[in-house]
């Protein structure tokens, strides 16, 4: 104990370090803020030197070369010592941070904590979040996987959209005409240099600002912010009530950095790494590319948005909200700092937060995508069979035969991208059912050059014996109904 | 940095004699063109593939007898900018249809709306994409989804009983093959 002691003094001497950092440390911060709610943003930064510590052991290994990635991920997976764990604390750790990451938003955004004099600290943390964002697309462009080449593909076609600049766009996002070598070694120098380059400058400011600005105080309904009063009542009360940093609001700080970090190798214990998903081999087709978890939104919104809005939306929308989120604390830097007294703050939020979500969980089960094995791989339901014509089962045949079963559904299988054909038959007539089936229409393409005549009827004269028992079959409203049938 | 200081305000310049304000000056100067003699070559090479150069060359595809009359079937060309180290990706799938005799299309693979790869379905003649939903009749036409446009098609030629096309790009709604 006596050796620590003075080795401790020794160093003290020479770095100063007690003296440099203990008023910082244990400088007073309003006694409210020793809560809880005040833990995701130390999480956040907790969960980014893990990312870093996990990045560094990673780039040991991995090489960044399209030729090469894949097997060295592969070798991380499968014969690296402990490999398998620390991709799989990388990619969790990710996912963690970007739930954190916006879980400190959002609380920061309902304390009022952007407003007046904390303006900047809001802004850098904007950019934080972007920069965050950026790295969660680049680290999956670097598993390399078939996911990887057809999310570049997604990438190029909405750059290859800018008006007048598309191609040049696509080449500097590519680095060259197309997907290759050179692309992966670009992602590569954004993910491991670029990015977390600016985010280590951005965190150093974040946390000078929070210093500096001093911890924003629990808002009390009624307490509005002025310019001019505000620094100087946020002064006194930390100096009438407040308490030191070190340790009374950081050890719930301390628990939530433990919290997170145990749950992310929790995690990656229990469900291991994620992909790589396929060789990135472009021949190979039979892929149905989806996007990490954090753009599943954006991934269900290209397939939702009327497609006269999509470029504008697509080009636009991301600078856009950046752009609002970067305004926010010039819009509303002042007055009411309580969410109990900000209705439109708090309704708006949810508004976003409700829609990501739906997105989102739109995205996980996507029903605007044939199911591109349906038509070979699931059965036609037993009770569609029973009792049926010879026509009617060629019918049945040509239904699967012709991938009708891709977009939809038959006794709950299949696609959902058209409606489901069970009770068909008490919608439509058999001439709107022949119309329909050869025309199209209505996001249904023509079927008239691929079905032969035969074929048609056969198909028709299944559809029509979809009904349940006790359903009338549907009738033309041109013909006068029949009294009694 | 400049030393002997104490005592001085060290950002103020006006106690200086003339010679160390001089030369502060020239060291300023200097940076600047350092700054930008070094920017040039990495500003040069970060935007450098802003400058387009044309990359479409014209790739043999094979005999137009592996080509049945009246039938789609992928075919996979090597891309002719591709760098010794692009493994996999340096290989590029196309649908080649044969209408008739030496009348062809070809399609690239990427839907028109946002670049995923699009699958034939021979049996019902349409080309369907696994991203959004998008279909295509076996002509390249939009069938239905939120393709924009029909497929992408390659300009081709037949030169000796070879198929030939343009490519290596990857197309985009700007930059159709």
């Amino acid at each position: 104990m006596r050796l620590v002691r003075s080795v401790g003094g020794w160093l003290e001497e020479r770095l100063g370090l007690r003296e440099a950092l203990e008023p910082p440390i244990t400088h007073p911060v309003p006694r409210t803020t020793a809560s809880w709610w005040y833990v995701f943003g130390s999480a956040t930064l907790a969960l980014f030197v893990l990312q870093v510590a996990t990045g560094i052991c990673l780039a040991l290994v991995y090489v960044p070369s399209a030729d090469e990635a894949y097997q060295s991920l592969e070798y991380l997976n499968y014969q690296a010592p402990l490999g398998w764990f620390l991709r799989a604390t990388h990619f969790w750790g990710s996912n963690f941070m970007v739930a954190v990451m916006t879980l400190h938003m959002i609380q920061v955004f309902l304390f009022g904590a952007h407003k007046y004099p904390r303006e900047l600290t809001w802004i850098i943390g904007v950019l934080l979040f972007a920069a965050t964002l950026g790295m969660a697309f680049t680290g999956q462009i670097l598993r390399w996987d078939q996911d990887a080449y057809w999310g570049l593909s997604i990438g190029a076609s909405i750059a290859g959209r800018t008006p007048g600049l598309g191609q040049a766009v696509v080449n500097l996002l590519l680095g060259g005409p197309i997907i290759g070598g050179r692309t992966l070694s670009r992602f590569f120098s954004l993910h491991v240099f670029a990015i977390p380059g600016a985010l280590i400058g951005f965190v150093g400011l974040h946390l000078w600002l929070v210093l500096r600005l001093g911890v924003n105080e629990w808002p009390m309904p009624g307490r509005l912010v002025e310019r001019a009063t505000y620094r100087e009542r946020y002064a006194a009360d930390v100096q009438r009530d407040g308490v030191p940093f070190f340790p009374v609001a950081a050890q719930k700080d301390l628990i939530g950095m433990a919290v997170v970090i145990v749950a992310a190798l929790v995690s990656a214990a229990l469900f291991g790494p994620y992909g790589p998903n396929g060789m990135p081999d472009p021949t190979l087709i039979d892929t149905a590319p989806r996007p990490d978890f954090y753009f599943l939104s954006l991934f269900a919104l290209f397939a939702l948005l009327p497609p006269w809005t999509e470029t504008p939306i697509l080009l636009l929308g991301p600078p856009l909200a950046i752009a609002f989120l970067l305004v926010l604390p010039f819009l509303a830097g002042t007055g009411e700092k309580s969410w109990r007294r900000r209705p439109v703050a708090v309704l708006g939020l949810l508004l976003v937060v409700l829609i990501v979500t739906a997105l989102a969980g739109l995205g996980v089960t996507s029903p605007w995508s044939p199911v591109m094995d349906a038509w070979s791989a699931m059965p036609t339901p037993v009770t569609y069979v029973k009792g049926r014509t010879a026509l009617e089962l060629q019918g049945a045949l040509v239904l699967q035969a012709k991938q009708c079963r891709n977009c939809h559904g038959l006794g709950g299988e299949g696609g959902r991208r058209g409606p489901a054909l069970d009770g068909v038959a008490a919608r439509l007539t058999r001439d709107q059912l022949i119309r329909q089936v050869l025309q199209g229409g209505g996001n249904m393409p023509a079927y008239g050059k691929a079905l032969s005549p035969a074929e048609v009827t056969a198909l028709v004269a299944f559809m029509e014996s979809l009904r349940a028992g006790q359903q009338p079959p549907a009738r033309s409203s041109a013909v006068p109904a029949t009294p009694g049938r | 940095m400049a030393h002997g200081c104490a005592g001085r305000d060290p950002v103020s310049t006006a106690s200086l004699p003339p010679r160390r304000g001089f030369l502060l000056k020239l060291g300023i100067a200097l940076n600047v063109v350092a700054a930008g003699l070094v920017g040039v070559p990495v500003l040069g090479f970060i935007f450098g593939p802003l400058r387009r150069r044309a990359a479409r060359s014209w790739i043999r595809l094979g005999p137009v007898g592996s080509f049945p009359e009246g039938e789609t079937r992928l075919a996979v060309y090597q891309n002719p900018v591709s760098m010794s180290w692009d493994g996999f990706t340096a290989r590029i799938p196309c649908w080649v249809r044969r209408v008739e005799g030496e009348e062809f299309q070809v399609f690239a693979i990427n839907c028109t709306h946002l670049g995923c790869p699009v699958r034939w379905f021979p049996q019902s003649r349409l080309f369907m994409c696994p991203c959004h939903g998008g279909a295509y009749y076996e002509d390249g036409s939009r069938a239905s989804g939120p393709p924009p446009r029909g497929l992408f098609q390659y300009q081709y030629e037949i030169r000796d009983g070879q198929l030939w096309v343009r490519g290596g790009e990857i197309p985009t709604l700007s930059e159709p093959v």
